[in-house]
């Protein structure tokens, strides 16, 4: 995975409330046995038209937000399905970081195995930086994971919470599975001791 | 010690480690499988020379993806068959069990569980399937991950995770003749919101919850996802316990009695405190339908498709506006006159054979809408055989349905069973997003019975009125 610690890049606003996993990658992307190649495919119903071509309307379809590393957006962002192919879609488009009142919890924790930042925002905030990324498009925003804080030069600085060991995992792009085996002798004393206490498992 | 919630209590039992932040290392107890969601996790597995911890508290099954029509033939979407056949070749290689689609066990993997005895009350379950919340039914502690998370408890039966918040509803009273569990949840959603639920654990509990049928909380607990929650859980019971009695998969003799006589003791402690309390009165609740594209857009079967102007809050007037657009639903519209043209009977949260009785009550002796293509998609192999053996298919069939094979079907539309573009669909699945069941689909959630009796009448309709 890799790691996330700083970001200055584009900002696309997309500024609708659940935007559910089938909106990020409707299922019939789901067939894949792979990780990647899934961005050509993201948000595909609201960003191309039944023929296949782009519809113009749709944010990132817009010049000055193709390359947009950041998406703001609004609340209960990623509801719906357990997919992980939501964070591969928008990583594989070029996604790093998403701005958001709150999360599906699913979505939310999904995002860290796979070096998404998803940074919680309260609503005025979120409205601010809509706007400001809607009046100047392609603007960098610069988000810090250390610092926990979202800037625009010197317009705004708004800082976030985020979990210590997400944090530290994510910034270092460390292996879960890894880090828990290490923790393998407890793994095993669990289980010799709820052999002998619930022997019907 | 101090009162414990029944959540606290399976949480505090599977602590493999803890760390001073409170993140800990939880012991998985069981594991299902599906297609979907899992080869990106074996092919981790394979690239870091790992291997599957405890293939025998883990099972497999084919069921998103499978073809409803006659299995003998080969499937025809490439991808599908691909799919299908990376989780056999997973499987065999991994060691873990596996009913493919000639098994007559094979269904939805939240149904087929509960069906094999597979989940006991006090366990911890998982899934890459956002409504595994469906096993907490039986007490567990049940809730979808993803697929880096499928990967992890493969390798290491564990999890890392921190605590839920907790939150108790109980809905007293009892149910009015023709209001069922899918009414109950839906209410449920409606009041708390798709969000209300993010971050907690929810527990039901309250004399309409303690009346129902396995199959019914199981309905609850599957759609708890859809108020957002992590998990949805009731406390055990002699219901539970009688409906696990015998299964095969089930404790047999000695352990048996020393598995009863732990589940008795899951259920919170008097004095057990919760984040949050909600409260609803059985009697209150009609049926009830979706108008919008999220499931807590309900209404009762006799209201009106709302307006905009009803909703404080600019985003959700926004919301509002769009998915009426996307519904083809003018506001004032009485829901029952919004004609419909498909009907989907199925779904890990409506396709039992307590559903499907249901349903042929109903329908019994009448026919389908001349207007309407009706489809019942059964939950799994043994449902269908289950449902034969009573006869319910000949009701079905001579009704007018189609009576399909066994799998996740029109719930989610990723094989070919699904809606074109602005066909409106009565359906008994839980989730009504937009294109869920085919690009431009319009989907109305609703209660097995209610949708038995929209078939019949062409239209949404009060099933108390039929
Ligand atoms: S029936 Fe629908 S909701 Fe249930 S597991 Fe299948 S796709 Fe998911």
């Amino acid at each position: 995975m890799k790691p996330f610690r700083k970001l200055s890049a584009a900002a696309a606003p997309l500024p609708m409330i659940n935007v559910d996993t089938d909106v990020i990658i409707p299922k019939q992307f789901l067939r894949t046995i792979k990780r990647s190649g899934l961005g050509k495919s993201a948000f595909f119903d609201i960003r191309y038209n039944e023929d296949g071509s782009e519809k113009p309307d749709f944010i990132l379809n817009k010049p000055a937000y193709r390359n947009a590393e950041i998406l703001i957006t609004g609340a209960n962002f990623g509801c719906g399905s357990s997919r992980e192919h939501a964070p591969w879609a928008l990583l594989d488009f070029g996604i790093r970081c998403v701005i958001a009142p709150s999360y599906s919890d699913i979505f939310y924790n999904n995002c860290f195995k796979n070096g998404i930042l998803p940074v919680v925002l309260p609503q005025a905030q979120i409205d601010e930086l809509t706007k400001e990324a809607e009046e100047n498009p392609g603007a960098p925003i610069e988000v810090d994971l250390e610092k926990q804080v979202v800037t625009r030069g010197n317009k705004f600085s708004f800082p976030f919470e985020i979990d210590e060991f997400r944090k530290h995992c994510l910034m270092n792009g460390l292996d879960e599975i890894g880090l828990t085996l290490e923790k393998k002798t407890f793994i095993e004393n669990f289980e010799k001791k709820q052999k002998e206490q619930k022997s019907w498992l | 010690m101090k009162p414990r919630t029944l959540f606290e209590k399976i949480w505090d039992e599977h602590v493999v480690h803890r760390t001073d932040d409170g993140t800990c290392v939880l012991y998985i107890d069981r594991h299902l499988v599906h297609e979907v969601t899992s080869p990106q996790a074996f092919e981790g597995l394979r690239m870091a020379r790992r291997k599957v911890r405890r293939p025998e508290a883990t099972l497999a099954v084919a069921d998103h993806n499978v073809p409803t029509y006659d299995r003998s033939l080969p499937i025809k979407e490439e991808e599908s068959r691909i799919q299908i056949e990376t989780l056999s070749k997973n499987c065999a290689e991994f060691g873990i069990t596996l009913f493919d689609m000639k098994d007559k066990r094979q269904g939805i993997v939240h149904i087929i569980g509960p069906e094999q005895g597979f989940t006991q009350p006090g366990m911890t379950i998982v899934c890459g399937d956002s409504h595994t919340s469906t096993h907490g039914a039986f007490g567990a502690l049940a809730f979808g991950i993803g697929t880096s998370e499928v990967e992890h408890v493969l390798a290491t039966q564990t999890l890392i995770q921190k605590p839920a918040k907790t939150m108790r509803i109980t809905v007293d009273g009892k149910l009015s003749p023709g209001v069922t569990a899918k009414d109950m949840i839906l209410a449920i959603i409606g009041k708390i919101g798709t969000a209300g639920g993010t971050g907690y654990v929810i527990e039901y509990a309250g004399e309409a919850v303690r009346n129902l049928s396995m199959a019914g909380r199981m309905t609850m607990c599957n759609m708890s996802i859809e108020g957002g929650a992590r998990a949805g859980m009731i406390a055990p019971d002699e219901t539970t316990f009688k409906y696990i009695k015998g299964r095969p998969m089930a404790p047999k003799n000695d352990n048996w009695d020393k598995a009863v006589a732990y589940w008795r003791s899951l259920k919170s402690d008097d004095g057990a405190k919760y984040d949050v309390e909600v409260n609803l009165k059985a009697e209150e609740i009609p049926p009830l339908v979706t108008w919008g594209t999220t499931p807590e857009d309900i209404v009762p079967i006799t209201g009106s498709v709302p307006s905009p102007a009803d909703f404080a809050d600019p985003n959700k007037k926004k919301s509002v506006e769009r998915m009426l657009e996307y519904m083809a639903l003018t506001p004032g519209t009485k829901m029952q006159d919004i004609v419909i043209d498909k009907v989907f009977i199925g779904s890990c949260t409506n396709a039992r054979i307590e559903d499907l009785r249901e349903v042929a009550k109903i329908v019994e002796g009448k026919k389908v809408a001349g207007t309407v293509e009706a489809m019942i998609v059964p939950g799994s192999g043994l449902v269908k055989i289950q449902a034969e053996e009573e006869g319910l298919d000949k009701i079905f069939k001579e009704s007018g349905f189609d009576w399909r094979e066994p799998g996740c079907s029109m719930c989610l539309g990723m094989n070919s069973d699904q809606l074109k573009p602005g066909e409106r669909c009565a359906s008994t699945s839980n989730r009504n997003f937009e294109g869920r069941q085919g690009r431009g689909g319009r989907t109305h959630l609703m209660s097995p019975a209610m949708a038995a009796a929209a078939a019949i009448k062409g239209k949404l309709t009060d099933v108390r009125e039929l």
